[in-house]
Order: C-alpha cells, then sequence, then structure tokens
C-alpha cells in the first residue's frame, strides 16, 4: 500500500491506495469523507466529479491518485460552508440553480475555475465554459443566471 | 395516555446514521435512528402520524412523498406551517422512511402536493384545532377568538397569549384527522403562495447534502454487479482469475446474477470490470431500427376505445377536407445523471434498505415478496438520490444490494455503472400516433379519430432484474403510467375517438418517465392542430382560440402570446430567412390529463438547413395549476420539464439491437448541453381559490409540439418523428423525409 501525499482544502494529507491509478475521486470520498464529488459516469463526460487541482478544474474520476502527489487540490467542501458560503456557492444559492443538486458541486467548481481564469466573462463565454457539465434536470437557465452573478460579485 | 417521543426516538434501534435534516432548526439532531419505532402511528388516520411537535417550538412533518429535486418538502412544510401559524422554517419533514411516514402512495404522476401535501394540511388543520382549544381552557379565553401567529396562540383582539411548544412539549395529541377541520382562507395566507428559499439548495451547494450515495454504514462493504451482455443471456462459467491482482474481492454468485464485493470501493469497480466471465448467447429484441414499423405491424393484445363522442371514424370520412399524419416517440432513458445506488442490511428475514426510490412503501413490500422477507420486519428509508423523473433503475439497484446482503450476511452498498444506469434502467415507451382529422367546409372539426400503439401494460409488481438473474420466482408486471391520456384534442371537435392497439410484445422493460404518456400523446395532438391549421391557412393560436371555450384555457395562450409579441399570420413563415438561417415560432397548448393544469408554451426557433441543427432562442410558458405554494419552487421545476424535454425532443432515443441497449453513456445518448439551453420565461396564473394541482411533470407535455410547430414554421417541413437530430432534419429537409408518413389530404 503506497502513501500519496498532496494538499487537501488547505491543509496536508496523505492518502493510502494499493493501486496508484485509483481515481481521485474515490480517494476523497472515502478516505476523507468529503462526498460533494460525485461519481456520474466514470468517464470524463458529465463533470459531476469536479474538483480544482492547482486551480484547474478537472475530472476527479479521471485523476490518478499517483498524479496527485504534491499538487493542491479543492473541493466543493474547502470553498464555503452553507453558513459561510463563497460568492460563488452563494450565486447558486442566490439563484435557487439547483434541482435535485448531484450535478451542482461540479457546476460550481467549473465555474469557479473558469471565472477565477476569465473575471469578466461575456454570457457566451459562461454557457462555452460549462458546456461539459451535464444536468439532467433542467436547471440550465438558473445555473447560467448564477455564474453570470458571482462574475458581477 | 401521553408518550414522549424523544424518549422513544432514543429508543429507536440499531442503526443510527447520519442525517442533516434538522440541523439548521438550531437543534443539533444529527443522529436519527431509522429502525421501527412501533409506537409511533404511521395509519392515515391519526395526526400524529403526520405531525410531531417538540417543546423547542419546532415540528417534524412526516410523509411518504420525496423529494427529488422538486422542492415538495419546502412546499409541504409552507402547506403545514400556514394551518399551524408556525413559520416553515422551524419544520422539518421526514420522507419516505416506512418505519416512520404514513403510506400516502409513492411520488409520481404529481401527487407529492395533492395528496402528500393535502393530507398534511388536514392533520395540521386538525392539530390546530386541538392546539387553540388547549389554549382556550388555559388562557380563558373563547377558543373563536384565538389565533395562531408564529409558533404563539393569541386573541385576536391582543392580550397574552401561550406559545404551542408550551401547550404540547414533546407530547402527541392522540387525535384523528378530522377531514371538516376548517382550513386557513387563502386571502389570510402568510407563508403559501409566498415564495420561500429550498433550505437543500445551500446544502447542495456545499457539498453538504445527504445522499444515499454518502451514507456509510458500520461494516458495510461495497459492491458492484456484473450485468449480463445480453438481456436474458445466463451466466456459464466465471474466470476468478482474472481479477486476482485485485485485493481482498470477493464473488458473489446466485444462478445468473454475478457481483463482487470488497471493503474497498475502488477494487470493487475495478474487479466488476475486469472479471471474465462467459455467457450464453441471447437475443430476443427486435432492434430500434424502424422501431416505428415493427410497433404497428407487432401483435395487438387488445384494442381498447378510451375515448368515445359520436362516431370519428365515420365523421372524419365524409368530411369535405381530411388529413392524416403519424408521429413517433422512441423509448426514452431517465437517464440519472447519477447512477442508482442502494444500501442493505439484512438479517433474517428483515433488515433496512436506504434507497432513493420514489415509492419507499412499495419497494418494501416489492423486496419482500421477491427475497422472502417479512415486511413488518423491513424498513426502507429513502435518502436523496439524483433526479430521477420516475422510476428509474433505483429499485433494482435496492434489489442487488438486499440480495448481496442478504448472501454474505453484511450491509452492502450497491452503486450503478453509467452504462447499466442508461442500459438498464426501466424505459419509458415507445408510442406510435396516427391521427386522421375532418373539417368541414365552414372550417369547424367534425371528426378526429386518434390510433396508438402502445406496449401493453401488464399487472403485477416491476420484475426485479438481481431476482430474475437469480433465479427467484417473481411477478413480470410492466407499468408504464397512465400512457393514453391527452390522445384527444381539446378543442372543440364533434366526433372524437382514441382507440389504443395494445402491443404484446415488449422489448425494453418499462416504467414511468415524466409526464408518461402525454409527453408524446399531447406532441402528436398539438402538432396535428397545426397541421390542420396550416391547412387552413389559419393562424395557429387563432385557430385554437377559435374551438376553446374554458377561460383557464384562454387566459394561459393569451398571456403567453403576448410575453412572446405574436403577430398572427399563418405558417409557414413567409419570411423565414435570417442569412443562412430560417426562423420561426411555434404553440402548443394542453390541458394536463385533459383535467389538470393549463399550460401554452411558445418559443422561436432558427434552423441551420446547411447542417439540420435546430437552435431554441427563447422559451415562454403560462403555466396555470390552481393555487400556487411556492412560486419560485414552482418555476424552477417548469423550467426544468421545459429544457428537459427539449433534450427529449432534440437528442434522446434509446438504441438496442437484438441483444442488448447500445445507447450507454453520455456519448451514446447524449443529452442537451449548456450552449442549447435557452432564455425562458415563466408566467404564473396563480388562482388562490382553485384546489392546487401537481407541477413536477406537467409542463413537459406541450414542450416537443412547441418545438415542432415553431420548426414548420421556420422551414415549412413538418417533423413528427422525435429526437429531431440534426442529421435527421437535414433529411427531412433535402425531401427524404422520414419514418414517419407526412400528413395528406386523403
Amino acid at each position: 500500500m503506497a502513501t500519496y501525499a498532496f494538499r487537501l482544502n488547505g491543509r496536508g494529507v496523505s492518502a493510502d491506495s494499493w493501486d496508484p491509478a485509483q481515481p481521485l475521486l474515490y480517494v476523497l470520498r472515502n478516505q476523507f469523507n468529503l462526498h460533494g464529488a460525485k461519481f456520474g459516469c466514470g468517464l470524463g463526460q458529465c463533470g459531476a466529479c469536479t474538483v480544482m487541482m492547482d486551480g484547474r478544474a478537472v475530472r476527479s474520476c479521471q485523476t490518478r491518485v499517483d498524479r496527485v502527489v504534491g499538487r493542491a487540490v479543492t473541493t466543493i467542501e474547502g470553498l464555503g460552508t452553507p453558513a459561510a458560503p463563497d460568492r460563488v456557492q452563494a450565486s447558486f444559492v442566490a439563484e435557487e440553480a439547483a434541482q435535485c443538486g448531484y450535478c451542482t458541486s461540479g457546476m460550481i467548481m467549473t465555474a469557479a475555475a473558469f471565472l477565477a481564469q476569465t473575471p469578466k466573462p461575456t454570457a457566451d463565454q459562461i454557457r462555452q465554459s460549462l458546456a461539459g457539465n451535464l444536468c439532467r434536470c433542467g436547471t440550465h437557465t438558473r445555473i447560467l443566471r448564477a455564474v453570470s452573478r458571482a462574475a458581477r460579485a | 395516555m401521553i408518550i414522549n417521543r424523544r424518549d422513544l426516538l432514543k429508543a429507536g434501534g440499531a442503526v443510527i446514521v447520519s442525517f442533516a435534516f434538522h440541523s439548521e432548526l438550531g437543534r443539533s439532531v444529527k443522529a436519527f435512528a431509522l429502525q421501527t419505532s412501533p409506537e409511533k402511528p404511521v395509519d392515515l388516520s391519526e395526526v400524529d402520524s403526520f405531525l410531531a411537535f417538540f417543546e423547542d417550538g419546532t415540528v417534524t412533518v412526516y410523509t411518504s412523498k420525496v423529494d427529488v429535486g422538486t422542492g415538495v418538502r419546502t412546499a409541504i412544510a409552507q402547506m403545514a406551517g400556514e394551518e399551524l401559524g408556525i413559520p416553515p422554517q422551524k419544520i422539518a419533514v421526514v420522507a419516505g422512511n416506512t418505519a416512520m411516514c404514513p403510506d400516502q402512495g409513492g411520488t409520481g404522476g404529481s401527487t407529492g402536493l395533492t395528496r402528500g401535501g393535502v393530507e398534511i394540511r388536514q392533520a395540521a388543520a386538525t392539530a390546530r384545532q386541538a392546539i387553540i382549544a388547549m389554549a382556550a381552557a388555559k388562557l380563558a379565553v373563547p377558543a373563536a377568538n384565538l389565533t395562531i401567529v408564529d409558533g404563539e396562540v393569541r386573541p385576536v383582539s391582543g392580550g397574552a397569549g401561550v406559545t404551542v411548544a408550551s401547550l404540547i412539549g414533546d407530547n402527541r395529541l392522540e387525535i384523528k384527522t378530522d377531514p371538516k377541520a376548517p382550513l386557513r382562507v387563502p386571502a389570510q395566507y402568510t407563508f403559501v403562495g409566498k415564495p420561500l428559499p429550498r433550505r437543500d439548495v445551500a446544502w447542495k451547494c456545499t457539498g453538504t447534502n445527504s445522499y444515499v450515495h454518502d451514507l456509510t454504514v458500520p461494516g458495510m462493504l461495497h459492491a458492484r454487479v456484473v450485468r449480463p451482455p445480453a438481456i436474458g443471456a445466463k451466466l456459464v462459467s466465471v474466470d476468478e482469475s482474472s481479477i486476482r491482482a485485485i485485493p481482498d474481492v470477493r464473488i458473489v454468485r446466485i444462478g445468473s446474477f454475478l457481483s463482487v464485493v470488497s471493503e474497498d470501493e475502488w477494487a470493487a469497480v475495478r474487479a466488476a470490470a475486469e472479471l471474465k466471465a462467459t455467457w450464453t448467447e441471447s437475443q430476443t429484441l427486435p432492434g430500434s431500427d424502424g422501431l416505428d414499423r415493427w410497433t404497428r405491424a407487432a401483435t395487438p393484445e387488445r384494442e381498447q376505445t378510451v375515448v368515445t363522442r359520436g362516431d370519428a371514424a365515420a365523421a372524419v370520412s365524409g368530411a369535405a377536407t381530411k388529413l392524416s399524419a403519424t408521429y413517433f416517440w422512441p423509448y426514452q432513458s431517465h437517464a440519472s445523471l447519477g447512477p442508482c445506488c442502494a444500501v442493505a442490511d439484512i438479517k433474517g428475514d428483515g433488515g433496512t434498505v436506504w434507497s432513493s426510490s420514489q415509492g419507499p412503501h412499495g419497494l418494501r413490500n416489492n423486496l419482500s415478496r421477491v427475497f422472502g422477507l417479512n415486511p413488518a420486519r423491513v424498513v426502507v428509508a429513502y435518502l436523496d438520490g439524483s433526479g430521477s423523473y420516475g422510476t428509474n433503475g433505483g429499485d433494482h439497484a435496492a434489489a442487488d444490494a438486499v440480495l448481496i446482503s442478504k448472501t454474505i450476511g453484511q450491509p452492502v452498498r450497491v452503486q450503478w455503472s453509467r452504462q447499466d444506469e442508461t442500459g438498464w434502467d426501466p424505459k419509458g415507451p415507445q408510442q406510435l400516433i396516427d391521427i386522421h382529422g375532418g373539417v368541414d367546409a365552414s372550417g369547424r372539426i367534425v371528426g378526429w379519430d386518434t390510433h396508438m400503439w402502445l406496449p401493453a401494460q401488464g399487472q403485477g409488481g416491476r420484475a426485479l432484474l438481481a431476482a430474475d438473474e437469480a433465479g427467484i420466482a417473481q411477478e413480470h408486471g410492466q407499468g408504464a403510467g397512465a400512457i393514453t391520456q391527452n390522445g384527444d384534442p381539446p378543442y372543440a371537435v364533434d366526433n372524437v375517438r382514441v382507440l389504443v392497439h395494445w402491443v404484446k410484445e415488449v422489448p425494453l422493460q418499462l416504467s414511468n418517465l415524466r409526464a408518461p404518456g402525454k409527453i408524446a400523446n399531447v406532441f402528436a395532438v398539438e402538432s396535428f392542430t397545426d397541421e390542420l391549421a396550416a391547412a387552413a391557412r389559419t393562424d395557429p393560436i387563432a385557430f385554437r382560440l377559435d374551438r376553446l371555450s374554458d377561460p383557464r384555457a384562454i387566459e394561459v395562450i393569451t398571456k403567453t402570446a403576448t410575453a412572446f409579441g405574436w403577430q398572427r399570420r399563418p405558417s409557414p413563415n413567409p419570411s423565414a430567412r435570417e442569412g443562412a438561417l430560417l426562423t420561426g415560432r411555434g404553440i402548443a397548448y394542453m390541458r394536463y390529463k385533459q383535467a389538470e393544469n393549463y399550460i401554452a408554451i411558445a418559443m422561436q426557433v432558427e434552423v441551420d438547413p446547411a447542417t439540420g441543427r435546430i437552435g431554441v432562442r427563447r422559451v415562454h410558458c403560462s403555466h396555470d395549476c390552481g393555487l400556487v405554494v411556492n412560486p419560485d419552487s414552482l418555476k424552477n421545476q417548469i423550467e426544468g420539464c421545459i429544457v428537459q424535454t427539449l433534450s427529449r425532443a432534440l437528442h434522446e432515443e434509446v438504441t438496442f439491437d437484438r441483444s442488448r441497449v447500445t445507447s450507454v453513456d453520455w456519448a451514446s445518448y447524449p443529452i442537451l448541453r449548456f450552449p442549447e439551453a435557452p432564455p425562458i420565461e415563466v408566467l404564473l396564473v396563480d388562482r388562490p381559490d382553485q384546489p392546487l394541482l401537481g407541477a413536477g411533470e406537467a409542463a413537459t407535455a406541450p414542450v416537443a409540439a412547441a418545438l415542432a410547430n415553431a420548426v414548420f414554421d421556420a422551414t415549412g417541413v413538418r417533423l413528427r418523428s422525435v429526437p429531431f437530430t440534426a442529421e435527421r432534419v437535414k433529411a427531412a429537409l433535402a425531401g427524404k423525409s422520414s419514418v414517419t408518413e407526412g400528413a395528406r389530404a386523403l
């Protein structure tokens, strides 16, 4: 069982895995009890498992644990809490931009990474930035409004 | 006799799980007993079955109606709070736990509020009566002079009051629901009809909402099921050496039910993917290519006339102008974003199953029947899941977990793969619809004759995959919901018939999928209405309004037309061309089930004739579901219905060959993406004086027709077969259309 050290939501951690190819998603959920990132497809097609690695949005279902060593991982839990949400989370709450919520963590992490790179996005840039994230409940218009609101915040 | 409920909860049962629903009430009840508490009533006649009062002034509501992302929890808290005079922020809702919640039926057909909320409202009105009577005795004020505001019973004229909490404490009311207990008057509502944020949204935006996927119970193992490569294939042999390199994995095989179990989830995932097994060949399916023709030619089990008024066939055949058209809707998947998950802990003939099932009570009964458990000793506890929009694979996942847990004697968590979720969830059925219409010389519709070819519904429980694979005898019911409704037009027509040809052979397992049946029937009826309007060279809205008399119908259409900025003219659009694109507008109207919501949807589209791509530029919807409980949550649902149905109409079709479903992931079963999502304007018609109607699915039904009508307006080409993929649209524009027959004058 090898050990993999990285930063997780601002603190140094180490994860154990028998398989260097184990996706970060399972490590986050089962070793660190961080359940915000969701298993949606395991194929990198839906975005429900999105987290940030060194500030970039990545699919944790496609990120091997051995590739995380020395990196800084941020999950939805690292952004804020219900009592103290960050600006993207607060914008999603204000727009009530969730139904079942299964895609929401991935949406927010994708949007947070995007806004960090593109602080003043156009409406079309926002649409394109979320093109790889799927929402099945059809909450799209609210999510787009939430990201616009966060950009203005 | 007065029983202290808090003691009961402490005494609960063996299994404690983290449960977040109370945390925001200022009372940290994180641990909650989920085992049977025999003392808590669940009988539908008892107020205490629905409501529990606590000495800190909070209330818990119990219901079997679960919140699959609709906001029904919040709306139920508003309805209960309104009657009780207690702010909904102080009301928690426990949903779908068979040990604690009265069985108000499953969550389907938009009955969350129409039955769930309405029964709870009556229980709360009964409780209000009792609370006011208690306060009257204590304050020596006549009951008629008392009201409840903010959790306090007060004289209407002012003066000292007494809190509900001090009157009841933690105790029960021990009274029957009084069906005559007076309800609050809508004009005096303080909570109902006002937007109230859903508390689950803040949790969902911070990764702290508790989903069934997130549940861990002590000693729990992770399991994955290896489904057969073909429907009906039998397991011949398993090569255990193929997963030797993966540590601590156990194979659990019962007949042709094959699964792998491990303490480590990733080990189970890898083992399921890498396990080599030999299966028999199986070719039981007709294939999805030409499914419309297959459906028409398939053996009819029986015919059923579901609507008849006059002699439609004779009226059509004698009409001055006749039109016929055929419409087709393919199999579609719930395609839940999160593959289904369940946790089961079975000991002997009982235990607990955690599931996101929309019908926990029905699931408990079905699991007990199939796996030989005692339903009195089985608890199905709902936890949130990924949105399901009907009965998705969740009940099957629960059966998988039960079978494995029962076999190995340990708690087991099963999560499905993406491929299994999209491939094996029970599907919304294919629907083939012919409509024949006749119009007389004055433009009156004299005859309307709808023929539907639908897969036969079979009585009995839905067969569980695990049980079939394990060789356990069970019922093989087929149910897809009320799929014949809305096959008749909502307009003035002299002679109407809706005739159903029930097709005996049902290739894929069926279930209810959002607006079951209605989605295709309204697509056909409202497309055909547009075809009649176009044939009469009449504006589509004027054509509809001329044949409607119900003021609620007229109001939603008029509101939608105004919001859209509708200019009256016949379709197609004489000035459709905008550069390389063609543009047009479409309308569809419907009264859901011909008895419930009134909805009109208009949209503006563009069509790129070079590629066949349809773009929806904007959507306007006017929606009347009677009394509105939470307008913002309601709009969220309506928007969701519209976007999801645009996805279904533009992209979605389950494909299968002779052996298996071949649309199994987001590449082979694509859904709508953000760049395609249009702006949507929803206009609510609030009618506080009218009964509330469910709204979780109704707005689904008119979407595809409004889209097809807009494409016709833009292009002059009629799309009658879903999905309207770019390839299919391009072919239709080139005149090479399509699998369905065109409208033709007879």
